[in-house]
């Protein structure tokens, strides 16, 4: 279970972005967070994948409660969640080429074995070609960008996926086939899913339910 | 009918653009060959040329500039151009070194306190104002004075009172750069504190750190000549540009120009390239400081 209980979460000044926000995802579950534009779902997602801390509120991950955000939370519980960002040019660090940047959570969590094999499985999984896992974020397109973003995701083989409005800046085909390429992940691994999102056609094609951002606040203070 | 672009206003911005552009390409290349001669000078001077620049020779002391001696010598009858060539390499090895010292101190403490935020940002950006509010040269007296005179209490002096303005530069820029999307990523593909500082935070700002760098040679070699020169710096024997000027303040008062006026240029021109060469550079790394400097 990936549950997050209560949440008020914000960036310190004045009022929160996020109030009193409910959501629990079963695990396998995949569930679409639908919102208009600045309603604070992106801050929600920030704090599922414990990457922002919530000012109230609590999150349990598979059991355990979460007690530390970003680099106060222990490695395995930040591993299993795997993010997907809005936008590929911000999420790439510029001076990686896309092999180390896929292969750099295995990296950084002392994996560094596993590289090669990780590497020639994920890529084709994705659609990167091998002329491509060579160049480094400016020499790619967006849609390129993201398949690599998507990749260094799944490199963890994390139980939960988060992906923060991943298609939105793609054209059609390419977010069917970033979307094809979650599936075929879930249905090997059987991890959850939270898509955040503000199209409604796709969320409802892709999650086993969707969710409105008014809904999730609003049950609270009912 | 084609349509040609109007030519009455367009040759006088392309050429004032022009003439822009070439002025730059002249000065950089002016500067690169200045720093290339007086590198090569410094190199090689000191093992090729078998004279002593300490030989004194009083009979003929306070030349002036001729063929033999073509910067003169001094009261005593040193040839003042040797003495300018080893002055020039003491004063460059203690700008380089200094610079390079203060950029290191600069980027550590900047990336640290960017990169920890909370109350070590606090508590180290209360250290460098802390530093800053006291004039440098009169902080940098008071640390020299400390030492006997040589070349590393120098370098110490100035590198100590040289790092605020990188770590300042370095700070800001770590702080922008921690908020990026690419920092989550980092965090939740489980990178530690350190390993996101290495990886992904210093390479980002080590071109402004090298730029700051360079930028800070010139101004190492100025305060090498100005604690030399107050007597504080260097020990008085020891062919520095400041040793050279001060000790030559007696005999300016005299009429004899050329011992200050020499070791004077030698101080100015390499400054002026250096400092034209990281004005280049720094407008080929950051264009958009140019297009707004070139209004």
């Amino acid at each position: 279970m990936l549950e997050l209980h209560d949440i008020t979460a914000g960036y310190g000044r004045g009022a929160p972005v996020v109030r009193n926000a409910t959501l629990a995802l079963a695990p396998g579950e995949s569930v679409g967070l639908l919102g208009p534009s600045g309603c604070g779902k992106s801050t929600l997602a920030r704090v599922a994948a414990l990457l922002h801390r919530p000012e109230a509120g609590t999150v349990t991950l598979d059991g355990d409660p979460v007690r530390g955000w970003r680099y106060r939370a222990p490695r395995t519980q930040r591993t299993a969640i795997g993010v997907v960002f809005q936008q590929p040019r911000l999420s790439c660090d510029p001076r990686l080429r896309l092999t180390d940047l896929i292969a750099e959570p295995l990296r950084a969590t002392g994996r560094r074995d596993e590289i090669p094999e990780c590497l020639a499985e994920l890529a084709p999984a994705v659609g990167l070609t091998p002329d491509l896992m060579d160049r480094r974020p400016h020499e790619v397109s967006d849609g390129q960008l993201q398949r690599a973003c998507l990749a260094r995701a799944l490199v963890l083989r994390p139980r939960w996926l988060i992906c923060d409005e991943m298609t939105a800046m793609l054209d059609a085909s390419t977010a069917a086939a970033l979307v094809a390429a979650v599936e075929e992940y879930r249905a090997a691994t059987g991890a959850g899913l939270l898509a955040v999102g503000h199209d409604q056609v796709l969320l409802d094609r892709w999650c086993d339910r969707t969710v409105h951002w008014k809904k999730l606040t609003a049950a609270v203070h009912e | 009918m084609t349509c040609e672009p109007t030519a009455t206003a367009d040759p006088a911005w392309r050429s004032y653009g022009a003439s822009r552009r070439s002025t730059r390409a002249v000065r950089v290349r002016v500067s690169v060959a200045l720093v290339a001669a007086i590198v090569l000078a410094v190199l090689l001077v000191p093992p090729l040329v078998h004279l002593d620049q300490q030989a004194v020779d009083l009979s003929s002391k306070l030349l002036p500039p001729s063929w033999s001696h073509p910067f003169g010598t001094d009261d005593l009858g040193r040839d003042l151009l040797l003495r300018c060539v080893y002055g020039m390499r003491v004063s460059l090895l203690v700008g380089v070194a200094a610079a390079l010292t203060a950029t290191v101190i600069g980027t550590a403490v900047g990336a640290i306190a960017g990169a920890l935020g909370g109350w070590a940002d606090r508590g180290l950006m209360r250290v460098v104002d802390t530093f800053s509010s006291v004039p440098h040269l009169l902080l940098g007296i008071f640390l020299v004075a400390m030492f006997r005179p040589g070349v590393w209490p120098v370098v110490v002096s100035v590198a100590l009172t040289h790092w605020l303005s990188t770590a300042r530069i370095v700070r800001a820029e770590v702080l922008s750069l921690r908020a990026r999307p690419y920092i989550d990523a980092a965090v939740s593909g489980g990178a530690s504190r350190w390993r996101v500082a290495v990886r992904h935070l210093l390479p980002a700002v080590l071109p402004q750190a090298a730029l700051a760098a360079v930028l800070m040679v010139p101004h190492a070699m100025w305060h090498e000549s100005a604690l030399s020169f107050l007597g504080l710096g260097l020990p008085t024997h020891m062919a520095s540009l400041g040793n050279l000027i001060q000790g030559a303040r007696g005999s300016l008062l005299a009429g004899q120009w050329w011992p200050t006026l020499f070791p004077g240029l030698f101080i100015v021109i390499p400054t002026l390239a250096i400092a034209g060469l990281a004005g280049a550079w720094r407008e080929r790394i950051n264009p958009r400081r140019r297009s707004e400097l070139m209004l």
